[in-house]
């Protein structure tokens, strides 16, 4: 198998010079920018070690700094593989139980604790963050953008597909990627903007300064007069029996692996949950050439917008509504889940249980505000604003809105904006910012069948109007607001943009000008994969059922926007405008299987970091324990490394599944993510770069 | 019930193992903690050192007892006891100087423990800087064991002998006449007992100002530490007593299940009740702990948290029955011992009120611990 992606419908992938290094004494080769965990994924390796605790294995997980799961021994230093760069040579170990402290025998000397001064801190280079900055920099107020990250642009630089929104105030249409591109260099041609990449934000203090890993070798405080908080979110987790298996991961370090490492992390992935971000994933995850055996949402309608969901029906991927996963199962590594439908209080249903092979799990239940900084910043009296999805989570538009708000809002604290902050900008951010409408419209189309003309399939209310803005004949309508679902008026020419530009891939056009229709259908992936020019290809509706077969006659890739390539069809009059997209595989059903399942998942893993489970803290709420600190203080969940990150909302649904509401949550304390003594003790290290 | 023989105000770390051996006694007992559960308030920061190498008679007597306490309660519950030892350590004359008087002393009050030169010292403690290093003590019999574990296991003890626990409750007045406690006032209910005890540890003066008393405690805020779990590596407690530019005594070990915790006293008392995380903590700490043992310096920091030492001036507490108030008895200003005296302490406690006669070892710790006794020099290693 191989674990790099070589060709990608969407992405460039560079050529990158190999690099040797050492796992577990065995000589390997990664690429130069790898991640310690993308260059052991891109050789097949998944398990990076065992827990101490229980000798359980351990793998990637969050991809994204904030769990400690991941960790391996580098050079002899415990490191996060998710976060640390490789190098030439480097000698990685499996973290095998407890770690042995690696010897010094120099006589340590300390260097200076380096502080700095800036008007404004801003946490997070994310589209919130960058927007922010930008309209900083337009009154040359000295600001510093830090980033845990070793690239700007926060979650959008694995965003590989279009975005929705409104193309005037946050480049919908345009793919996440680009827009990073857009905004970082926005940010980088300012002077008065310091950037520090691959820095993170360990602390904020009740003296009012923020302790920074800057460049994950010097710890620094920064002062700053303003903090603006644009940390983004972090994903939530579910509580599964066998859900600390290498293999069950979260979405966002699915598409970190795809979009920005490149690498290639598994053959056959499930998702659980149906919001926008396991929908896009999935998709994501295809688009690498990644099979997608099907997704589950415990509700009975997926949360995301029904175009993301569609685009995964009508390529053959099943999507099951009201399911719930039980179970995932391997002996190292994830082999199948078990996942059984749901009744109207949520739980599973004996009797529907299902087996589905997958070598990868996915989980994408939700994000949750990376907030603890605005948190401490508030308690002790420091000037801080919040954006993006570390106020609230939405989309990356409302995102990139809410930054250009706080820049204003800054700026105006400063003095330095003039009147009011125009109620307006509020507003657009709040309607970038909705959710789905209910109501599902019908799709409209001409009574007349002939000349050429779009067919939207595009029914339910999001806030997304790149067709209406591109269409050079205004022939399509939206209005304000821009949630209204787009109206074909007339006046079509035939050009094809909206079809190539629309986020959700929901327009096709039907074509009868030369008597039989030609559809027009946008296809995001390498067309020679699955079909050539005079195939007969199987071609869906909307929501992804067979209407038959049709042929293709043309393949061409659109300027428009790159990736997007349009297939033309000819196809039967009677399915003509039913089309909306090709199969590219089949949907198959799993087996159901014998055994009934106890679903009291009292053996799940609530706290990854200290192995503590379900049963165990429900047996402690039951003895009425209503302080989240008494658990900590019985069972250790929530002091592992990751801080509780990843444990403390499971708990807290544990509670109000008991149907208690009240009680005391954990405290928070320093620090962010685990830090060397020798950075906070500024250590000078001759051997270290 | 509506009447009991004892009403503890705080469930920290002297209130609930004193509530457990004096429910021993088949007393009855209720125990009220502001904070929602056991432990929440200085017990929690503790980072669990435990030893009875002190230089107070009282306070040996008593943490000899609660060696004696831990290492039997870790049969029968999981309190992470460790016996490891303290170390305190010389890296200059002065130091050596007083290290090698107290020694003298505990020696000849029996306690084990020895002054080991140099090179003894770094054949217990291989990874120690050698640089400057004099020498320092050693007493094997001290050790560690989780705080959190420890009050938790007494609570749920103290809790199947009946005793009674109201958390979310806080003492806020008292009903007295004829100079004794009548009621207890909280901000839910009013409660009856023959003997209120203040356990409240870094609160106690202001529990005691509501009966008109004041007393000499003062929260005095300690920032602490505790790293990632590694490989056992490092035994005993070390105890650095030398004042540096920024900071005085500075502690940290090695816990049974791998984590070093670490506490640092500011150089200049942080009085007051703020608990906040200070910038100034880590970058003090760390180096204090590389100079010591440079193996550190690969580790990494996990949490940081703040906690108040109820201070007193002598640095030993105030234990024994107010003169004001004829049913109100005093077991606060623990400073930084309270974890360890505790168990100790409610021993003798729980034998007292039994008994109601006083062993030697009760008039050692009544004249020692005396809450009005006059505030003369400092406690030496305190
Ligand atoms: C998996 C996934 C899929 C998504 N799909 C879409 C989509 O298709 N369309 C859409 O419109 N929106 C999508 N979103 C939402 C969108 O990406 C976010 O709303 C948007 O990126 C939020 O922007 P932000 O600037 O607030 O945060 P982010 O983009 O998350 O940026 C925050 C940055 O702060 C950094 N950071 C966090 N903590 C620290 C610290 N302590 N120190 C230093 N740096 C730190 C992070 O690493 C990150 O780089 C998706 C989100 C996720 C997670
Ligand atoms: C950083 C640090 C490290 C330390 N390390 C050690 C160590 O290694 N070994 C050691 O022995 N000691 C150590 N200590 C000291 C130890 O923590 C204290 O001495 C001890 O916890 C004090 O116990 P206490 O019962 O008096 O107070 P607490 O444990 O604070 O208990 C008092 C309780 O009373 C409650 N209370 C207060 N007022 C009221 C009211 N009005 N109504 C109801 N309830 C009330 C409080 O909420 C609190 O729970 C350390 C302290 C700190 C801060
Ligand atoms: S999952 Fe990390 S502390 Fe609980």
């Amino acid at each position: 198998m191989e674990f790099r992606i070589l060709k990608h419908p969407i992405l460039k992938i560079e050529e990158r010079e190999d690099i040797p290094f050492y796992f577990n004494g065995e000589k390997l080769y990664g690429k130069r920018g790898d991640t310690i965990a993308a260059a052991l994924f891109a050789n097949g390796i998944k398990v990076f070690g065992h827990h101490y605790k229980d000798h359980s294995p351990q793998g990637l997980f969050c991809a994204n700094g904030q769990c400690d799961q991941c960790k391996v021994i580098a050079n002899g230093k415990t490191v996060k593989s998710c976060m640390t760069l490789l190098e030439p040579n480097m000698k990685i170990y499996s973290l095998e139980g407890l770690p042995d402290l690696p010897d010094f025998d120099k006589m340590p000397t300390f260097g200076q604790l380096k502080e700095y001064e800036y008007t404004v801190l801003i946490v997070g280079g994310g589209p919130a963050g960058l927007a922010a900055a930008k309209e900083l920099a337009k009154r040359h107020v000295k600001t510093l953008i830090v980033d845990d990250k070793h690239k700007l642009g926060g979650k959008l630089i694995l965003q590989t597909h279009k975005f929705f929104g409104s193309v005037d105030a946050c480049y919908a249409g345009t793919r996440g990627t680009e827009i990073a591109e857009i905004m970082e260099k926005d940010v980088r041609e300012q002077e008065s903007i310091d950037i520090w990449l691959g820095s993170t934000v360990v602390w904020v203090f009740s003296d009012k300064k923020v302790g920074i890993l800057k460049d994950g070798k010097e710890y620094v405080l920064v002062k700053p007069d303003i903090l603006l908080v644009a940390s983004g979110a972090r994903e939530k987790f579910l509580a599964f029996e066998g859900n600390t298996l290498p293999g069950v991961y979260g979405a966002g370090a699915l598409q970190t692996l795809i979009n920005r490492d490149h690498v290639r992390p598994s053959e056959k992935i499930f998702v659980i949950g149906g919001g926008n971000v396991g929908l896009i994933a999935a998709y994501h995850a295809l688009q690498a050439n990644i099979d997608v055996v099907g997704l589950c949402e415990i509700m009975p309608e997926v949360g995301g917008y029904l175009v993301h969901k569609e685009k995964l029906l009508k390529l053959g991927v099943p999507v099951y509504t009201s399911h719930t996963v039980l179970k995932a199962e391997g002996k190292e590594h994830v082999e199948r889940v078990i996942i059984a439908k749901v009744d109207d209080k949520f739980r599973p249903i004996k009797g529907t249980e299902k087996v589905i092979e997958c070598d990868t799990l996915l989980v994408a239940v939700g994000l949750e505000p990376i907030n603890e900084f605005a948190e401490k910043a508030k308690q002790f009296g420091m000037k801080v604003y919040v954006a993006g999805d570390a106020e609230e989570i939405a989309e990356a538009s409302s995102a990139i809105f809410s930054g250009r708000i706080r820049g204003l809002e800054i700026l105006k604290e400063l003095g330095l904006y003039e009147g009011e902050i125009p109620e307006e900008f509020y507003k657009t951010q709040k309607i970038l910012g909705s959710r789905p409408g209910k109501k599902i419209h019908e799709v409209k189309v001409p009574e007349e069948k002939k000349g050429v003309y779009p067919v939207i399939n595009c029914v339910q209310e999001i806030p997304c109007n790149p067709c209406e803005v591109v269409c050079p004949k205004d022939a399509i309508k939206i209005g304000e607001p821009i949630t209204n679902v787009p109206e074909y008026v007339t006046g079509c020419i035939g050009c094809e943009i909206c079809v190539a530009k629309c986020p959700g891939l929901a327009i096709t056009l039907v074509d009868w000008r030369k008597g039989e229709p030609i559809v027009s259908v946008p296809f995001e992936f390498e067309p020679s994969l699955y079909f050539k020019v005079g195939d007969m290809v199987d071609v869906t509706d909307r929501e992804g059922h067979l209407l038959g077969k049709a042929e293709v006659v043309y393949i061409r890739n659109r300027t428009v926007s790159k990736g997007t390539r349009i297939v033309k069809l000819k196809a039967d009059r009677d399915i003509a405008e039913k089309i909306a997209g090709i199969r590219i595989r089949e949907p198959y059903e799993p087996k159901k299987i014998e055994e009934e399942m106890d679903i009291i998942p009292d053996d799940a893993i609530v706290c990854r970091c200290e192995r503590v489970t379900a049963g165990e803290i429900r047996k402690l709420i039951r003895e009425g324990v209503r302080d989240m600190n008494e658990i900590k203080a019985l069972t250790r969940a929530g002091m592992g490394a990751c801080g509780g990150k990843t444990c403390t909302s499971l708990i807290k649904r544990i509670f109000r599944e008991e149907g208690i509401e009240d009680f005391e949550e954990f405290t928070k304390r320093p620090l962010y993510i685990e830090v060397p003594v020798s950075k906070l003790s500024n250590l000078k290290e001759k051997n270290d770069e | 019930m509506n009447r009991y023989d004892f009403v503890i105000i705080g469930a920290g770390s002297v209130g609930v193992p004193l509530a457990y051996y004096l429910s021993l006694t088949g007393a009855t007992v209720l125990v009220i903690e502001k904070k929602k559960s056991v432990g929440q308030g200085s017990n929690k920061a503790a980072i669990g050192g435990i030893r009875a190498t002190h230089s107070n008679p009282a306070k040996i007597i008593v943490g000899k007892k609660s060696l004696e306490i831990f290492e039997n309660w870790q049969k029968k519950h999981n309190i992470e006891w460790y016996r490891g030892g303290y170390s305190f350590l010389a890296y200059d004359k002065d130091t050596e100087k007083e290290l090698r008087e107290l020694v003298k002393f505990q020696q000849s009050v029996g306690l084990e423990i020895d002054y080991l030169e140099r090179d003894a010292l770094l054949e217990k403690i291989p990874s120690l800087n050698q640089y400057n290093l004099r020498g320092g003590t050693f007493s094997p019999k001290d050790g560690s064991a989780s705080p959190l574990l420890t009050i938790n296991s007494f609570y749920r003890e103290a809790k199947k002998n009946k005793v009674v626990f109201l958390f979310d409750t806080e003492v806020v007045g008292f009903n007295v006449s004829d100079g004794s406690i009548k009621e207890v006032k909280t901000n839910k209910q009013t409660l009856k007992g023959d003997i209120v005890i203040n356990a409240s540890g870094g609160w106690a003066n202001k529990v005691q100002s509501l009966l008109g008393e004041e007393i000499p405690v003062m929260p005095d805020v300690h920032e602490a530490g505790i790293t990632e779990p590694v490989k056992h590596f490092l035994d005993p407690m070390l105890v650095d007593i030398r004042k540096t530019e920024d900071s005085a005594n500075f502690y940290f070990y090695q816990h049974k299940t791998g984590q070093i915790i670490f506490c640092l006293t500011p150089k200049r008392p942080r009085l007051g009740f703020d608990v906040s995380e200070t910038s100034s903590f880590l970058p003090i700490a760390t180096r204090r702990m590389v100079s010591l043992v440079p193996r550190l310096v690969n580790i990494r920091v996990r949490r940081t948290w703040a906690g108040m030492y109820p201070m007193t001036p002598d640095g030993n507490p105030l234990v024994g029955f107010s003169k004001k108030i004829k049913n109100l008895f005093i077991a606060s200003g623990m400073c930084g011992q309270g974890f360890m005296l505790a168990p100790g302490l409610a021993y003798y406690l729980a034998q007292y009120f039994k008994e109601n006669k006083e062993e030697e070892e009760l008039k050692i710790i009544f004249k020692e611990f005396d809450p009005y006794r006059a505030f003369g020099k400092e406690e030496k290693l305190k």
